[in-house]
């Protein structure tokens, strides 16, 4: 377990050596770029898989490495620390195993970029900061990952930065999320003030003691880390950046938006989960930012054509379901999927980047058509991702799916009602994942992509099976995270909810099937009712909220900018400026060398002075 | 004596420099970096002295490296220079900055270079008189030495505008110098009064401030003088306006000087100075300056987002972070001290690689608006990497040392008032509108036709590693230079618990 430190530290070389090794050597071979972009990742793995055989055998709960202090002054003092427990190794595994298997994939799906060897060495530094976010044993560390990723994140989605659109794409990103970052720092400076401490485990430690449920203070401190969390997570009200994020090359959409990244809030919430046990309505809130946003996001996934802003949207939905599993109190079961998510999204984002260099880089669903004997491995791909994602019964997915179910049905009050989401939120996700299944590998080729052949090399292929057989299984791991989450009791088997949850997909991927499949059904038909064309202008739009930011904060803080371009204090100094060289002018003309004009002003004064004299 | 050795060599160096130009041309610039390198292990040979009881010090005897000379024994005045750890990270700071600037102006000016790098040596001998001048009038002096010669850098080596941008910069800065001087002599006079013989003893004087020998109405007053006069120098809101004309006109090596050093003597003046000298002013009048504070770092965000030059958005951005330092230094806390001394060495850095990229971008392509450039990581990638690491520095990435500062300076400052720090922390979201919007006017989009930046060369290449590499051991292992601070920033020294108490 010594070795823990390693972990971070393999992804942290990999991106050094990338970056720096050029300048002294000039342009790395590319097959020894990837080797060692891909090489890092592998031995993090690797690493973590022998820390964590370690760590199970030792029957330990927890183990903490302290590397250095970071800053300690006064109260605060924060050290450059690792903690490792069951929910960390959970989500170790799954950067360092998916995010080998995307690094691989990268190797070949980025080979021919001219700046191959810049894209490696950011996804390297991704890892690297994605690690520490998970390792972190206080929140300023937890911080730096954060922040890190986000970094990540906007350097690869820009990562194409000729082109302006991306680069705007991934500024967005950045401070959208940067918003929910800033509630989240003012979160740990009121977390500070109160307990001196930011210690992760401290925290955990006297939150009970020193609050009571409901408390004010806890309850603000848990909304501020939520808006870290939502924006992270790209959950309402924060979701608009994650559908632009897009831009970026597709293996980092696979790795950063959507298997790691952008599920840190989602741990964040599970770290911190007794701050929220102690402010019930925050808690609360989770639950129904996640119901209201798998909706939201799954209404807008049926509208779009680009087939990576509809797997986005399908990310933010499922991102929904562990909100909604966190605020329901299935802290396990948040994670749970959050690990099948990844290992079935990761699946699609791959399968689809095959697809798109497999067609040169066509992006819109309706201009592929009958793609399953084109491109058979990226049809098994889907075939196995979708039928994860859509939870059909057997596949990693049905258990982590309907383990959330069940839980939201047994809450009390507003259980079924919740519950009544998500089920809502699994027809529609059946409709839009089927819709683009059949759109895209069915019916007839399209003409325009009647000579693609499928990209795809070893390298490429194996991530691709792996994943699959991942997606297929990976609902048969118990995840053990007693030791680190609150475990309420296994809600009881429900009739109805079994049911429903195994009868829905199947009725969503019908619907699809009229309507994409056989065309019994007819969208045209549909889309000339008025009102359905309206909703669809509004979903497609992402329910209007860019506009609404565009209108509310973009525009006035453009335009009070620009209106203050040259800065209105300056003018005040300017004024000053101008009054004194006035008053200057003025007495300069008094001085003209006129002998009749000095005299009278002589005598002129010294009646005033005069007459001031006799006043007093 | 080593500290006045300090400042005979830079003020020498620059008369030889000077000198030197009528034999050759390029001999100045070699010897300034020559003063520059000996002062600089003058200064590492002094660091292990540097871990000082100052609780002992601040009676003036414990002070290691305490120099002093009577000057002018009529009025009192003396020659004391004297450094604590504040000061010596300072001295540090621009000596260290020093190198750069010269490596800056390396091959940019070429014109009078003699009497260039004497004005250049000047100022810094002005800024380390400052940093270690413990007699009033003496530290008034080496306030006007800084000052000429950088009027002179700006008004002859600037750029299209620089006439306007030297004279206002002199204006701001003299006319808030005088209010300083009227403050001290007045201070004089009382505490005159008060022990029957003049004094301009920096140390004399915080006795006579502890027993509150001065009228507290009046000491308001006297504050203020001090207070305005640094203000502009950090620069605070509403004092601001010499900035941006002074940086955008000034030679790259004024601007790396003005940005990473001169502003310093603002925040340091409030340290030393205001908190210290008139503790219960400052204590009456935080709520204001933490307001101007707050005030400065956004409105300076959001006027760097304006700026269509790429030197003015760097100058308001500056604006932007020392607004941290204000606000953490009135917050008072040890916690935000130590952010506001580790901002102004971030600060230091991160400005002067800025504007030493700035000054070579407008030296190879000839101007400096955003509309002019795009697309150039392609032909100069080491810069374009470069300038991201810089940009990221200055929005504030952890990991590196601008992070470090403004997280302490925040999390320090927030027991004071947690609203007025829950709004600077909106500073967190405006700085990477703007400075990501430099990375993407200057280095991305389409690559221009008959566009190309050509690359660092080796001497710009060394001069940026070595900010990037001090930029992440601040970041990284802030630990060293907060542990130096500590014992002077502890609430268990008298002159931090004046300052700590100032928000309560």
């Amino acid at each position: 377990m010594e070795k823990l430190w390693l972990i971070p530290t393999f992804p942290l070389l990999g991106f050094i050596i990338l970056t720096l090794l050029p300048f002294a050597v000039g342009t790395l071979p590319k097959k020894l770029t990837g080797f060692i972009g891909a090489g890092a990742i592998g031995l993090a793995a690797l690493t973590t898989l022998l820390v964590g055989q370690d760590f199970l055998a030792s029957n330990q709960d927890t183990y903490t490495q302290i590397l250095w202090q970071w800053f300690a002054t006064g109260n605060l003092n924060v050290n450059f620390g690792l903690h490792l427990d069951a929910l960390s190794l959970v989500m170790l595994s799954v950067i360092t195993g998916i995010g080998f298997l995307i690094h691989v994939y990268s190797t070949g799906f980025m080979f021919d970029d001219p700046s191959f060897a810049r894209f490696m060495s950011y996804m390297n530094l991704f890892v690297a900061a994605m690690v520490m976010l998970v390792l972190a044993d206080n929140l300023a560390l937890l911080f730096l990952g954060w922040e890190g990723v986000g970094l990540c994140s906007y350097l690869l989605i820009g990562f194409w930065y000729t082109d302006p659109h991306n680069g705007y794409c991934a500024r967005k990103a950045f401070v959208v999320t940067r918003v929910g970052d800033t509630a989240m720092a003012i979160g740990l400076f009121l977390l500070f003030q109160e307990m001196g401490t930011l210690h992760i485990g401290e925290v955990i430690e006297q939150s009970a003691s020193l609050w009571k449920t409901g408390d004010t203070t806890v309850t603000l401190i848990a909304f501020l880390l939520l808006g870290g969390a939502v924006g992270k997570s790209a959950q309402l009200p924060l979701q608009t950046w994650l559908p632009d994020a897009m831009a970026g090359p597709t293996p980092i959409s696979a790795l950063i938006h959507a298997a790691t990244m952008v599920t840190a809030g989602v741990y964040l919430i599970a770290r911190t989960h007794p701050l929220f046990i102690l402010a019930p309505d925050a808690l609360m809130a989770v639950a129904f930012i996640g119901a209201a946003t798998l909706l939201i996001a799954g209404f807008t996934a049926l509208t779009q054509t680009d087939i990576k802003r509809i797997l986005a949207y399908s990310t933010v939905s499922q991102i929904g379901y562990m909100f909604l599993a966190l605020g329901v109190g299935a802290w396990s079961g948040a994670i749970f999927h959050l690990m099948t998510h990844a290992f079935f999204k990761a699946l699609l984002f791959l399968g689809a980047g095959t697809i798109i260099l497999s067609l040169h880089h066509e992006h819109n669903i309706f201009k592929m058509g009958g793609m399953r004997k084109k491109l058979p491995l990226a049809f098994l791909c889907f075939a196995v991702g979708s039928a994860a994602l859509v939870a059909l019964p057997l596949t990693s997915g049905y258990y982590s799916k309907h383990n959330i179910m069940l839980y939201a049905w047994a809450l009390p009050d507003m259980g079924p009602w919740l519950w009544g989401l998500a089920l809502l939120g699994a027809l529609l996700t059946a409709i839009y994942t089927f819709r683009l299944v059949f759109v895209v590998f069915f019916g007839p080729t399209d003409p325009h992509h009647g000579e693609a052949t499928e990209a795809r090399g070893l390298s490429m292929a194996l991530p691709l099976l792996i994943l699959c057989v991942l997606a297929l299984s990976g609902g048969y791991w118990a995840l053990h995270l007693d030791s680190v989450l609150p475990s309420s009791p296994h809600p009881a088997a429900n009739p109805l909810v079994d049911g429903l949850s195994n009868v829905v997909p199947f009725v969503g991927i019908a619907i699809a099937y009229l309507f994409y499949g056989s065309k019994k059904l007819s969208v045209d038909s549909v889309m000339n009712l008025p009102l359905a064309r309206r909703a669809h202008r509004f979903w497609h739009s992402g329910w209007g909220m860019d506009g609404l930011y565009n209108a509310l904060i973009v525009a006035p803080w453009k335009f009070l900018a620009q209106v203050n371009q040259s800065d209105i204090v300056d003018h005040f100094y300017s004024v000053l400026a101008l009054i004194n060289r006035l008053i200057h002018d003025l007495f300069a003309k008094s001085q003209n060398g006129n002998l009749r004009w000095y005299a009278s002003s002589l005598a002129l004064g010294a009646v005033l002075l005069l007459g001031i004299g006799l006043w007093n | 004596m080593i500290l006045a050795y300090l400042i005979v060599l830079l003020f020498s160096g620059g008369v030889l420099a000077w000198l030197a130009e009528f034999i050759n041309p390029k001999w100045p610039r070699w010897i300034a970096l020559l003063s520059l390198a000996i002062a600089l292990l003058i200064l590492a040979n002094m660091a292990p002295q540097f871990a000082i009881d100052t609780q002992a010090a601040r009676t003036g005897e414990a002070w290691d490296l305490i120099f002093i000379l009577p000057w002018i024994p009529r009025f009192g005045i003396e020659i004391i220079l004297a450094a604590d750890s504040l000061s010596y990270l300072m001295l540090l700071l621009s000596t260290g900055l020093g190198v750069i600037a010269v490596a800056a102006a390396w091959d940019e000016i070429r014109q009078r270079t003699g009497f260039f790098y004497f004005n250049l040596m000047w100022v810094l001998a002005g800024v380390i008189g400052i940093f270690t001048a413990m007699d009033m009038f003496l530290f008034f002096f080496f306030w006007e030495v800084m000052l000429i010669p950088m009027y002179f850098i700006i008004a002859i080596w600037g750029h299209e505008n620089r006439s306007y941008a030297a004279i206002k910069f002199f204006i701001f800065t003299q006319v808030s110098g005088l209010l300083m001087l009227l403050a001290i002599i007045v201070m004089a006079i009382l505490l005159a009064q008060n022990s029957g013989k003049i004094s301009f003893n920096y140390f004399e004087w915080l006795q006579a401030a502890e027993q509150g020998v001065i009228d507290p109405k009046l000491s308001g007053y006297l504050m203020l003088g001090f207070f305005i006069a640094f203000a502009v120098k950090l620069p605070s809101f509403p004092f601001h306006t010499w900035l941006p004309d002074a940086h955008t006109q000034a030679p790259t090596a004024g601007s790396v000087i003005l940005a990473g050093i001169l502003l310093k003597t603002g925040a340091y003046g409030l340290l030393r100075f205001v908190l210290p000298l008139f503790p219960e002013a400052s204590q009456a009048f935080a709520p204001v300056a933490m307001t101007l504070g707050v005030i400065s770092i956004l409105y300076g965000a959001s006027l760097a987002f304006a700026q269509q030059d790429v030197k003015r958005l760097i100058a308001y951005s500056s604006i932007s972070h020392m607004g941290f330092v204000t606000l953490a230094i009135f917050a008072g806390t040890t916690v935000a001290l130590q952010g506001a001394v580790m901002t102004m060495l971030a600060h230091g850095l991160s400005s002067a690689a800025l504007f030493a990229m700035a000054g070579a971008i407008q030296h190879r392509l000839h101007t400096r608006q955003f509309n002019d450039m795009g697309g150039l990581w392609q032909s100069a990638p080491r810069f374009g990497a470069c300038m991201l690491f810089f940009c990221l520095a200055a929005l504030g990435l952890p990991g590196l040392a601008n992070f470090v500062g403004e997280f302490l300076v925040l999390i320090g400052s927030f027991d004071a008032s947690p609203v007025l720090v829950s709004i600077a922390a909106l500073g967190m979201i405006a700085a990477p509108v703007y400075a990501l919007m430099v990375m993407q006017k200057i280095f991305h989009g389409p690559q221009r036709e008959g566009l190309s930046l050509p690359d660092l060369n080796a001497r710009e290449s060394s001069m940026m590693a070595l900010l990037i590499a001090l930029t992440l051991y601040l970041g990284f292992f802030p630990q060293d230079v907060l542990s130096l601070m500590e014992p002077m920033l502890n609430p268990t020294n008298q002159v931090a618990a004046i300052a700590t108490g100032v928000v309560q």
